[in-house]
Parts: structure tokens; C-alpha cells; sequence
């Protein structure tokens, strides 16, 4: 592993810096995070400067309002941030989780016109029908890279738009899904809605203790099985493990189908979250659109450090700014500030690690300087 | 046959933008560094392009010195963009792929942000017509004046020569030279006394400036001067990519590439003038689909053995015992 290839005094000090590894991720998400917000605000200020201290209080304050909500729109960017993650430990960027989710959620909503079933059989279908759609715009990026060597980057973003286009071709042109007169698709039937947890003004679901539960089975997959060992070290030197007798190939398939089948349950949650309003469900609008929670997990992987439990905060985190962010419409300004500050943070997040690594090491290095400045003082 | 000059002629705007984003592609990857951030850097020239159009198009200036006043711009604008990329990519050693990503993902939420808090819309959308209907004289040379110089934009002409001039800095200059040797060994280069960091960052930013360009391009010749955040591109930024890849990195190769998706996207717009298309009576979505789906059969014949520049996409490092170095070995797997 990488600690073990530097010498001497450095050793030491990664080898305390490498135990410390999460500790060090959460300052540099942090740091990405206070970088982030400092230039939202800065841009705030540019747009309204008299309203801005407001605005900015809100985003940080707003999600208290309704902490069912924050739950409730977390659900689907932890299972996107979650596919981008599990990917990223393979050293594949999947970008396509977009797609994939589009994808899910058709799936889903195909098992929820079309089976006729009572309700905890009808709703876990779905659920498991969502998994294979994304499951399956996962592995064809996969098969891709695998076998022909395509960037995966390049493709699963084709596959973004390929999936969007088909997936709005095909709700439209289904009678029994898609109601002309609101361009949007029909109210599913309660069976196949996820139970509510009964929060007042939320939608909040049981999806939320299923998407945690599935967190911490690949945060297992990959820290306690040989599958998810051998996912690692390709990650790290594919060629190397290879020598090791690891087969990549499958290892690349396998990961980028079940990558894709976490988005594709986001999908599959957002669609079938319980109404508010009894006798309605979600709807999906068919606008040619790319799903926007399929980019929002980058920026979850990107702040949880690529671990699924980092990913549980960190999607919690990003849709409690997300709700704050709503709010600031009272005071002119738009929720997109919220995009603004998340495509911030993911920019430094490409960084911050290395910044606190060196700053660390410069701190580190400040008592040093100390007392070598004393050492050199005459008369001692 | 006139069904043939209508798909030409409105394959040339198109196949210009996407050649100008891929050639700056080129640049950017021959220097050695990935610039995924096209996506954004071509909507980020197209609306501040036109947001310059729609601020002077009431001025009694000539559409087409408006267009060039705007290409400026945008190329300036592009330019200033990419500079994001560069700071990260070049000086502080980021993995090139999320920060291309963060930069594409920024340009439409600030610009939804911007147009719905101060014009009440999701975009610019401008009144001014950059349409030629024909070019004097020229127009009247046999099969050649219909095909090039009616019902055309100024922006093909640009981009034409755009073109000429990249070909000859690519194989015909020193710059062109040591920009190539830098993305395919930094190290050797730097032995020679090439300065990596100042290449790189010339690469990247002629990819700010033709980028910048190509994206307000786009939107004269295929979003009729609007340029909004929903939208965006298209996708455009990453078809260029794919084009790039297809034509291997050289100026030419990339012509033809962009012209062949050019002319797919033409078709799949045109579905309902061509009387063979129209019989088969598929559904729009299907064509819609057929630049993107193109692209991943292309790839697919031409990544295994594709000539990719070797150094793309990992920073160099002229002093490799700095701190960043080391920090870096320890915490990246560099792959690609």
C-alpha cells in the first residue's frame, strides 16, 4: 500500500497522517465545504447586498424547519452519491449516474403500473425493479470500459442522455402511464407507494433506513470481503493486481452494475415516495431533462471521501443546504444558489485533501522552526 | 438534390462549432491536461456571447460586425473560465476529471441563478438575425456557390479559418511542437528546457478560447442566438471529446469527425423532408439519440488502439520532492 513506499522521517509522519484518514478527510470536506459557502455568500452579496446576510442565514438555518424533508431528499442523493462512490473505489468516475437513476426510476414505475399486488410484496418489487434499470445502464458503461477500453467518463455521459431520451420516449408512449392532458405520468396505486413514516408536511419514507441499510452493506462489501479487496486494489494499480491473479475485467463489470443499480434505487425511491395528498403518488415529467440528482451524488461521493458511511452525512448535509436554499426565494434570490455553492465545494473537494495534507505538514513543521530558532540564538 | 444542398448547408454551422470545441480539446489534452470542462466553457462563451448581443443588438450595427464584436467576447470569456481549470489542473495538482466536472456543473446554475433573479427567464434570448442569405458573387459558382455560400453564417467562415491557422501551429511551429512533447513526456521536455507549466497552460487556454467560441458558434447557428440554463449545449462539450477522440488528436482527422456527427444530427432534425426517412416513420426519439448512440460505436472501434496522449490527465511535477508530490503519491491512484 501506498504509506509503505516512502522512507525515513516522511513514513512516519503518513503513517500517523494514514491512520488519521478519516479524520484528514473530514477536515478537507470541511475545508471544501467553509471554501464553498464563503464564495456563496460572496456571490449572494454580488446579487442583492442588502439581503444577502439574510439569504445566507437561511441556507444554513432553513433545513431546521423540516428535518422530515431533509430526510426525505436525501434519500435519493445517497443512493446516487453511493453509485458514484462505489465506483470511485474502483477508480472508475461514474458520471452516469443520471442516467442510471432515470433509468430506475422508469423500471420502477413499470413494476408499479403493471403488476397488480397488495402492498408491502408490490412496493419492494418495484424497489428491486428500479435496482435492475440502473443496474443495467451501469453495466453497460461497465462492459464498455472492460472489454473495448472506452472511458467510462465519456460513455456513461452518452449514456446519460441515450437513457434520458429513451426513458421520455417511453413513458409517453404508454396509455396506462402517461397522462397527456398534465404531460406528466399517472398517480401509482397505493400498493406500490413506500410507507410513510408519518412526519406532518414530509414525505419522508421508510427508503431512508433502507438506503442507510444499504450503506453500510457495501461499507462491509468493501472493507470485509475478498470482492470487495480485490474492488480496492484495482482501484489502486490495476496492472498490479492483475499480477495478483485478480480478474479486472470482471471486477469493472460487476462494480459498475451494482454502481448503477444504487442510482437506479434512488431513482426507484424518489418516484414511489408515499403522497401527501391521499389518492395521488409522484409523477415524472417527461421534458428531455437530465435528472439533476445524478450529478448532486458527485458532490455527495466527492464531500463523504468515496466511504458509504461519509456518504450517509454528507448526502444528509448537502440536502439540509439544499432545503435552506429553497428558502432564500423569500428574500430574491433562487434555490440554483444551492447548485452554485455544491459545484463549489465539489471544485475544491478535487483539492482539499492535498491542502490539508500540506498545511499539516507546515504546521507540523512551525514548533520545529521554533526551536531552531532558539538553538541558533548566541549566548545558549 | 435539394434535399442534399438543405442537409449540407445546415451541417456546416453545427460541424463548425463541434470542430472549434474539439480542436481546443486537442490543444488542451496534447499539453497533457484532460479538459472535461468543455461542456461548460462552451455554454459559459454562448451566454455571455449573447448576453453581449442582446445588450448592443439595438444599436444600428451590422449583424454580422455584431457577430465578431460577440465571438471576442466570448472567446475572452472562455478563456477567463478556463483559467479555473488551469490554476487547479496545473498549479495545485487536482484530479482533472472532478474539476472539469465541478466547472461544467457551475455554468448553468449560476447562469439559471442569474437570469431568473434579474431577467425573469432561464436564459438571454436575442432578437437579432446572423442569417446570410447569400454571399454576393460568390453564391453564383456552380454547385460550390449553393453548397457554401447561401443560407449559411459568417461563423463557417471563421471557423474555417480557425482551422487553417490551428493546422499550421500544430505541425508547423516550435509551440506546436513543444506542446505536443510536453503531454507526451513533461519530463523530456523540461530537459530541453521547454517550460511544462507555461505550455500547459497555453494548451489549456487556447482550449478556454476555442471553446468559448465554438459554444457561442453554437448557439448563433443552432439555438438561434439564445443560450439558456436548461438546455445548455447539449452535450455538445463531450460530443467534441468523442470527436476529438475519434479523430485522433490531429487537426484534420477532427474535421472530418465533426462533420460526419455534424451531418448525423443534421439528419436526425431533418427526419421529415427526406422522403426515405419519413416512410420508415420511427419515432423523433430514436434520432434524437443517434449523435450520442454514434458516438459510443465510435468509440468502441477506435479506443483500443487509440493514440491518446501518454501524459494526459496526471499533473507534472518539475521538482519531485515537493511537498504536493509526496502528499500526492500517498493519496492518489493516478490512473487513465
Amino acid at each position: 500500500m501506498p504509506d509503505k513506499v516512502v522512507k525515513g522521517t516522511e513514513a512516519a509522519y503518513f503513517k500517523k497522517i494514514f491512520k488519521g484518514k478519516a479524520f484528514s478527510a473530514f477536515i478537507s470536506a470541511l475545508l471544501a465545504i467553509i471554501l464553498g459557502l464563503i464564495i456563496g455568500f460572496i456571490v449572494m452579496l454580488s446579487a442583492h447586498p442588502d439581503k444577502a446576510a439574510t439569504g445566507f442565514r437561511a441556507i444554513l438555518t432553513g433545513g431546521f424547519i423540516s428535518l422530515g424533508n431533509v430526510f426525505y431528499f436525501a434519500t435519493p442523493i445517497l443512493m446516487t452519491g453511493l453509485a458514484v462512490g462505489f465506483a470511485f473505489k474502483m477508480g472508475l468516475f461514474n458520471i452516469g449516474a443520471s442516467g442510471q437513476y432515470t433509468m430506475g426510476m422508469y423500471f420502477a414505475l413499470y413494476a408499479g403500473f403493471t403488476f397488480r399486488l397488495s402492498s408491502p410484496l408490490h412496493w419492494i418489487i418495484c424497489i428491486l425493479a428500479g435496482f435492475l434499470g440502473g443496474a443495467l445502464w451501469g453495466l453497460i458503461p461497465g462492459l464498455f470500459k472492460a472489454l473495448l477500453n472506452v472511458n467510462e467518463v465519456i460513455t456513461s455521459i452518452m449514456f446519460n442522455y441515450i437513457g434520458m431520451y429513451l426513458v421520455d420516449m417511453w413513458v409517453q408512449e404508454n396509455p396506462k402511464m402517461y397522462v397527456a392532458a398534465t404531460s406528466r405520468t399517472a398517480y401509482l396505486p397505493a400498493s406500490a407507494q413506500l410507507p410513510s413514516l408519518g412526519i406532518e408536511n414530509s414525505s419522508v419514507n421508510v427508503s431512508i433506513y433502507i438506503a442507510i441499510g444499504i450503506a453500510v452493506i457495501l461499507f462491509i462489501i468493501l472493507n470485509m470481503t475478498t470482492f470487495g479487496y480485490e474492488l480496492k486494489a484495482t482501484g489502486y494499480n490495476r496492472h498490479a493486481s492483475k499480477y495478483a491473479g485478480m480478474n479486472g475485467t470482471k471486477n469493472i463489470i460487476i462494480a459498475m452494475a451494482i454502481a448503477g443499480g444504487m442510482a437506479g434505487l434512488g431513482g426507484a425511491f424518489a418516484i414511489l415516495a408515499p403522497a401527501q395528498i391521499a389518492g395521488s403518488s409522484m409523477t415524472y415529467e417527461p421534458i428531455n431533462r437530465l435528472a439533476a440528482n445524478g450529478f448532486n451524488g458527485i458532490a455527495v461521493a466527492l464531500l463523504g471521501n468515496n466511504s458509504p458511511l461519509g456518504i450517509i452525512i454528507s448526502a444528509i448535509f448537502i440536502s439540509f443546504i439544499q432545503r435552506g436554499g429553497t428558502l432564500t426565494s423569500k428574500y430574491g434570490f433562487k434555490p440554483e444558489i444551492i447548485d452554485v455553492v455544491i459545484a463549489i465545494i465539489i471544485y475544491f473537494s478535487a483539492f482539499s485533501m492535498l491542502m490539508t495534507i500540506v498545511a499539516g505538514k507546515y504546521l507540523r513543521r512551525i514548533p520545529a522552526g521554533i526551536s531552531l530558532l532558539f538553538r541558533k540564538m548566541p549566548g545558549r | 438534390m435539394d434535399i442534399i444542398y438543405y442537409l449540407i448547408q445546415n451541417t456546416l454551422p453545427v460541424a463548425i462549432a463541434l470542430l472549434l470545441v474539439a480542436l481546443g480539446g486537442m490543444f488542451s489534452e496534447r499539453s497533457g491536461v484532460i479538459n472535461i470542462a468543455l461542456e461548460g466553457i462552451m455554454l459559459w462563451g454562448a451566454f455571455i456571447g449573447c448576453g453581449f448581443v442582446y445588450l448592443i443588438e439595438r444599436t444600428a450595427m451590422d449583424p454580422q460586425h455584431i457577430l465578431i464584436l460577440a465571438m471576442l467576447v466570448s472567446a475572452m470569456a472562455g478563456l477567463l473560465y478556463s483559467l479555473l481549470l488551469s490554476v487547479a489542473a496545473i498549479n495545485l495538482k487536482a484530479d482533472q476529471t472532478i474539476v472539469g466536472t465541478a466547472l461544467n456543473m457551475l455554468v448553468p446554475a449560476a447562469i439559471l441563478l442569474f437570469s431568473r433573479m434579474f431577467l425573469q427567464s432561464d436564459g438571454v434570448t436575442t432578437d437579432i438575425n446572423f442569417y446570410i442569405r447569400e454571399i454576393p458573387y460568390l453564391n453564383r459558382i456552380p454547385v460550390l456557390g449553393r453548397l457554401f455560400f447561401t443560407n449559411t453564417y459568417i461563423s463557417v467562415y471563421i471557423g474555417a479559418l480557425i482551422l487553417a491557422i490551428a493546422t499550421i501551429i500544430y505541425y508547423k511551429t516550435g509551440f506546436g511542437l513543444h506542446l505536443r512533447a510536453c503531454g507526451e513526456h513533461p519530463h523530456a521536455a523540461d530537459s530541453v528546457g521547454i517550460n511544462v507549466y507555461r505550455m500547459r497552460y497555453a494548451g489549456v487556454s487556447i482550449s478556454g478560447v476555442l471553446g468559448g467560441t465554438g459554444g457561442f458558434f453554437y448557439a448563433v447557428g443552432v439555438m438561434n442566438g439564445d443560450a439558456n440554463g436548461h438546455t445548455g449545449v447539449a452535450g455538445f462539450g463531450f460530443l467534441a471529446l468523442a470527436v476529438m477522440i475519434f479523430g485522433q488528436w490531429k487537426p484534420i482527422r477532427i474535421l472530418f469527425a465533426a462533420l460526419f456527427f455534424a451531418f448525423l444530427r443534421t439528419l436526425a432534425y431533418s427526419v421529415a423532408l427526406i422522403p426515405f426517412l419519413k416512410a420508415l416513420n420511427l419515432n423523433q426519439t430514436y434520432y434524437r439519440m443517434l449523435p450520442y448512440a454514434a458516438t459510443m460505436v465510435v468509440l468502441a472501434f477506435t479506443s483500443k488502439k487509440s493514440r491518446a496522449p501518454k501524459a494526459e490527465g496526471i499533473p507534472y511535477d518539475k521538482s519531485s520532492r515537493s511537498l504536493w508530490q509526496k502528499a500526492m503519491r500517498n493519496i492518489y491512484h493516478l490512473h487513465g
